[in-house]
């Protein structure tokens, strides 16, 4: 492998990783804060895909396919965790059916709406094309979700540590009962969560589009997968280790892609396997060591 | 009064826990509640917080019905508690677990602020430090410190010297009897020394039920009383000691 094939995997791993990223860090928000494993999360990353496919067919702006998507996911989310979740707060094995059953309402619907099939979905024109220096040569629509991703990393980070909402969630990751005994309003913080969660999940779906090519009904299950693997690679809760662990798995893909494309996903069990024999709750998991 | 349960009932999943606890605490003492391990004393604050809610009974602020309630509702109403295990936010800096507990950033609530680092000066020279890496001292004073941060009418407080070293454990009888000038305190305490050097009136619980109420200073005397309930002779030996 050369060093132009290294540095092109390297940028597509680290463009990957931050489209998992988005989606794997509400997942871990969302299971650190309610407790709640959020088996409907991928679908509002699909549903983020259509919505860009939608939006920028009749529009022709990706900027607003972008920030249509992220508003449906945040509208979606919020009706979700209002009519569903918030019924099955405590209740592991309801959480995990709701969340299934909304999971599959919401593929069906896009189904029956769009079609099972996959959708073409090109590169913007205006990201398309690649620039070569050398002999490495670098993507533009890669280089755009790595620096989108990046941007939305840094400013979560930032609201997680330098707000009051922040602090709120970081307290509630830890101990949601203390946080109510403080006055704190923790179902309110719950449904915001969960919301933004869902946006940054279809914020992640509608740039994974065009990145390979096309959306499908599927698109979220494909990826809900990886994202849980990053989460537990992460650790529950935790922010930085999402970011952590999806770069990571982002990685750790490109490179088999290039390989042994088929050992994909093992490589990535295998890697969640490594990490949970060494650090039991993740990389920067909290609690019983 | 300015907080009542009557005939206070909490079931935890299909177990009654709480059968009828009863029993009144006047503004501006300390009351203390004493009974023995299992008795139900932690699951009548948590009841009072709305974090168990009672299935029956009432409990009453000021007059006012607040069974029921949401918990960060009664904690608006007023209600502080400072939990059995604290619950510290390790996570969080000490600064910023006491912002947290703080609503608005109003006069008072500073002036709240100023008199918490006051009473636990410990805790001003830790104020960047993690949560996490307190004491379990230090946690204990973070945990009351943040509740007083609030304007609140009672301060429920759940075996603050469990685990506490004794130098601490008089730290924490100076620090309370400092807080109850300012709120009615709710304590419950197995330390009997602590409790009858910060407490005036207390409430005995066994079983789920309240068993008996009363002045702290005659119960000194009740040594029947002591032994059945609380498994203490206080004559030849008392459990722990607090200035
Ligand atoms: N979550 C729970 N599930 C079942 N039983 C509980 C639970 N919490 C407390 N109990 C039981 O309720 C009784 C009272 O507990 P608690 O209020 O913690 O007592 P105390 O604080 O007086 O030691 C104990 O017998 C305890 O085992
Ligand atoms: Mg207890």
């Amino acid at each position: 492998m050369g060093m132009g094939t290294f540095v092109n995997l390297t940028v597509n791993g680290l463009s990957t990783g931050m489209m998992i990223f988005l989606l794997a860090s509400g997942l871990s928000l969302i299971f650190g804060l309610m407790g709640v494993l959020n088996f409907a999360h991928g679908s509002l990353f699909m549903l983020g895909g259509y919505t860009g496919v939608v939006v920028f067919a009749h529009s022709g702006s990706f900027i607003l396919a972008l920030v249509s998507a992220m508003l449906v996911g945040l509208l979606v989310g919020w009706v979700v965790e209002r009519l569903t979740v918030r019924r099955v707060y405590g209740n592991a094995i309801a959480q995990i059916l709701v969340t299934t059953g909304v999971m599959i309402v919401l593929n069906e619907l896009v189904k029956a709406v769009f079609g099972p099939d996959i959708i073409a979905t090109p590169v913007p024109p205006l990201l398309a094309g690649s620039w070569a220096i050398g002999s490495v040569i670098l993507i533009k629509y890669r280089l755009f979700t790595l620096a989108v991703g990046l941007v939305v990393a840094v400013a979560v980070h930032l609201l997680l540590t330098k707000t009051r909402l922040g602090m709120v969630v970081r307290a509630g990751v830890e101990n949601p009962e203390m946080v109510q005994a403080l006055g704190i309003n923790i179902r309110q913080v719950f449904s915001l969560v969960f919301a933004f969660g869902a946006a940054l999940a279809a914020l992640g779906g509608v740039m994974m589009a065009p990145a390979v090519g096309a959306v499908n009904p599927d698109m979220g299950l494909q990826n809900q997968m990886l994202a849980f693997i990053v989460v537990v690679i992460g650790g529950m809760g935790s922010f930085l280790g999402s970011a952590l662990g999806s770069i990571l798995v982002g990685l750790a893909g490109a490179y088999t892609a290039w390989f042994l494309p088929e050992a994909s996903l093992a490589v990535n069990v295998l890697l969640m396997a490594v990490v949970l024999l060494l650090r039991p709750n993740g990389l920067f998991g909290m609690g019983g060591e | 009064m300015i907080l009542e349960l009557k005939q206070v009932k909490t079931h935890i999943g299909q177990f009654r826990i709480l059968q009828d606890i009863t029993f009144a605490v006047p503004e501006g003492k300390v009351t203390v509640i004493l009974g023995r391990n299992g008795a139900g004393k932690t699951t009548t604050l948590r009841s009072i917080m709305g974090l168990t809610p009672p299935t029956e009974g009432e409990i009453l602020l000021d007059g006012k019905r607040i069974e029921g309630l949401p918990p960060h509702v009664i904690a608006r109403k007023g209600v502080g508690f400072v939990p059995e295990d604290q619950a510290v936010f390790s996570a969080l800096t000490v600064n910023e677990n006491l912002r947290l507990a703080m609503r608005g950033r109003d006069q008072s609530a500073e002036e709240r602020l100023t008199f918490v680092l006051d009473v636990f000066p410990d805790l001003k020279e830790k104020l960047s430090r993690k949560g996490g890496g307190l004491s379990g001292g230090q946690k204990q004073m973070l945990a009351i410190g943040r509740a007083l941060v609030r304007d609140n009418r009672v301060l429920l407080v759940d075996e603050p010297s469990k685990g506490l070293a004794p130098i601490m454990v008089e730290k924490l009888a100076r620090a309370l009897r400092v807080i109850k000038d300012q709120t009615t305190v709710v304590l419950v305490e197995q330390n009997f020394a602590l409790a009858s050097a910060v407490g005036e009136r207390y409430v005995i619980i066994d079983d789920g039920h309240t068993v008996r109420e009363g002045i702290l200073c005659e119960l000194e005397q009740d040594r029947e009383l002591l032994r059945r309930y609380l498994g203490i002779s206080p004559a030849n030996g008392e459990r722990g000691r607090a200035g």
